[in-house]
């Protein structure tokens, strides 16, 4: 498969992916703190560094591609890329989970500059990117088509065993919904092995399918440069199991 | 052929499509049909997403988060109840706004039985802050209502019945009614409870004012009008407005009477007036529990005595 390269932007700030497990460790304190141990922090550093058309300057922009992180868990390497990037200081990590802090435990869209949604408990992100991606088509100036702006929603591979998921998964599908990408982000947390795999969902309901390594930037990069047609996209993106 | 209040709700949803390319109206397979000929004047602005009812309030959510002001309608236990937590959410927790409109209010599905009911709906609402709920009791009740609530930006409860009062009152969003003025308590009576209401009181000196908007509770109207003992009576869970009348009257002694659907898995089929009649929301049942109420008050000499008593007994 072959995909355009979209054009880079120069960063935000001057911190870039080797900042990030210290950007970590100023919220856990833990010094040892290495990305293996975070298994969506380089699909969100991918997305925000080589893919999402969306930067600080533009955080309103109605035109924006949308990050959605639907799973809300373990958001410190969200955190850390919003801050590389240059949405919130990097003060603001030093003060992690605070009564003041705009930080915490699950993200919230109303404290968090550049943040899409609130979330936390799991399975809303879809719903929501769904509603989204049909109101980017109605709303926008329309230069865009049908595939820009474009919506990411993250999601763990444990998460998909929510049933609203299935609400989604299915009614994009049936809708070929080409502007919604769902990345489901496997480290093999989920109790009960489904028949099928993570995928089958997705390849039932229409959606374009793409498997890669969850560590591998370029092939990350490729896999969610450029979306499916007429229909929405789900990359698989493989990590180590959570030990 | 009667006008029902879902008639109205489709005919001006048309017409809010129309006028406004911001509005767009979310269903999960409910009022399908009265939806066709605006599905096809505005499409992609008729979303029917089958029956899926918590994926209906998250792509209300979602369509709200791109700038859309979204009408999602089912019916009331599906709408509110199977969907709570994407209220709660994907509407309330993300600070968006939505119009959620239902339909089977309370006991509207006598022969459905408990499964299409939901005379908690109201209450839940509730429990999360900054919701408007109106309540029409009268299909003419619905435009003003709708349209007040599609107009605004925050989140909006419309709950349609087809329990219904004879007449037609004017309504103004927002506000109550007075519809009447007496001396011997104050009767707030909320939707399409009007006109029981209106027959049980008949030769009994009360207030009676209308309610059609419950949140925000308008404070103004019923604190220039209420005396001391006052009667609530909603078309839905008994007591869901007693906490936010109580805390008006935080200051003023007074007694409280609040009237509604029991807190019961009744188990009953039968006709929306079987059940109306069950809960004593009928106008007999109304008068009886309204007259025992008024006949209660104690002679303040006695009541005095009362308290009296009980504060020597507990020391």
């Amino acid at each position: 498969m072959k995909l355009a390269r979209p054009r880079r932007r120069p960063p935000a700030t001057d911190l870039g992916y080797a900042d990030l497990p210290r950007l970590m460790s100023l919220m856990t304190g833990d010094e040892k703190h290495t990305e293996s141990a975070t298994s969506t922090l380089d699909v969100l550093w991918v997305l925000y560094d080589r893919v999402l058309k969306v930067s600080p300057e533009t955080a309103r922009d109605p035109n924006r591609d949308r990050f959605l992180l639907s799973k809300g868990h373990g958001p410190m390497a969200f955190y850390a890329v919003l801050a590389a990037k240059g949405f919130i200081p990097v003060a603001a990590l030093e003060d992690f989970g605070s009564f003041d802090s705009i930080l915490g435990g699950h993200p919230d869209r109303n404290l968090i500059p550049g943040v899409e949604i609130s979330s936390g408990s799991l399975g809303h992100g879809l719903g929501l990117g769904v509603g989204l991606a049909l109101g980017l088509g109605l709303v926008g100036p329309g230069s865009g088509g049908h595939r820009s702006p474009r919506v990411f929603v993250m999601v763990g591979d444990a998460e998909l065993d929510e049933a609203s998921n299935h609400e989604a998964i299915y009614f994009a599908g049936a809708t070929g919904l080409e502007r919604l990408t769902a990345i489901v982000i496997d480290n093999s947390s989920r109790t009960h092995r489904v028949l099928g795999g993570l995928e089958g969902p997705f390849r039932v309901a229409g959606w374009e399918v793409r498997d890669v390594s969850g560590r591998d930037h370029a092939a990350l990069e490729a896999a969610l440069a450029v979306p499916a047609n007429g229909r929405p996209t789900a990359v698989i993106a493989r990590v180590e199991r959570n030990s | 052929m009667t006008i029902t209040m879902r008639d109205r709700f489709a005919t001006v949803a048309k017409s809010l499509l129309d006028d406004d390319p911001r509005v767009a109206v979310v269903l999960a397979e409910i009022s399908r049909t009265l939806f066709r000929d605006a599905e096809l004047a505005h499409p992609g602005r008729v979303i029917n997403v089958g029956i899926r009812e918590e994926l209906m309030i998250g792509v209300a959510g979602g369509l709200a988060l791109s700038g859309l002001r979204p009408i999602a309608h089912s019916y009331a236990p599906f709408l509110i109840e199977r969907a709570w937590e994407a209220i709660k959410l994907d509407l309330t927790h993300q600070d968006v706004g939505a119009v959620l409109v239902s339909i089977g209010a309370s006991y509207d599905a006598s022969l459905e039985g408990r499964t299409h009911q939901s005379p908690g709906d109201v209450a839940l609402l509730d429990t999360l802050p900054g919701w408007t709920v109106h309540v029409p009791g009268h299909p003419a009740d619905v435009e003003p209502l709708l349209r007040s609530a599609v107009g605004g930006r925050g989140c909006s409860y419309v709950r349609l019945s087809v329990e219904e009062n004879a007449e037609a009152v004017t309504i103004t969003p927002g506000r109550m009614q007075v519809i009447r003025r007496g001396d011997l308590g104050t009767v707030v009576a909320v939707g399409p409870l009007l006109s029981p209401t209106l027959e049980a009181v008949r030769g009994i000196d009360v207030t009676v004012l209308y309610a059609t908007t419950v949140r925000p509770f308008d404070a103004e109207t019923f604190l220039a009008v209420a005396g001391p003992d006052v009667i609530l009576i909603e078309p839905y869970l008994a007591g869901t407005s007693a906490a936010t009348v109580s805390r008006l009257l935080a200051h003023r002694p007074h007694r409280l009477l609040a009237l509604g659907v029991e807190q019961v898995e009744l188990r009953r089929y039968g006709s929306p007036a079987d059940h109306q009649r069950a809960h004593g929301l009928d106008a007999a049942g109304l008068r009886a529990r309204i007259e025992r109420f008024l006949e209660e008050i104690e002679p303040a000499e006695q009541k005095h005595k009362h308290i009296t008593q009980a504060i020597t007994a507990s020391l």
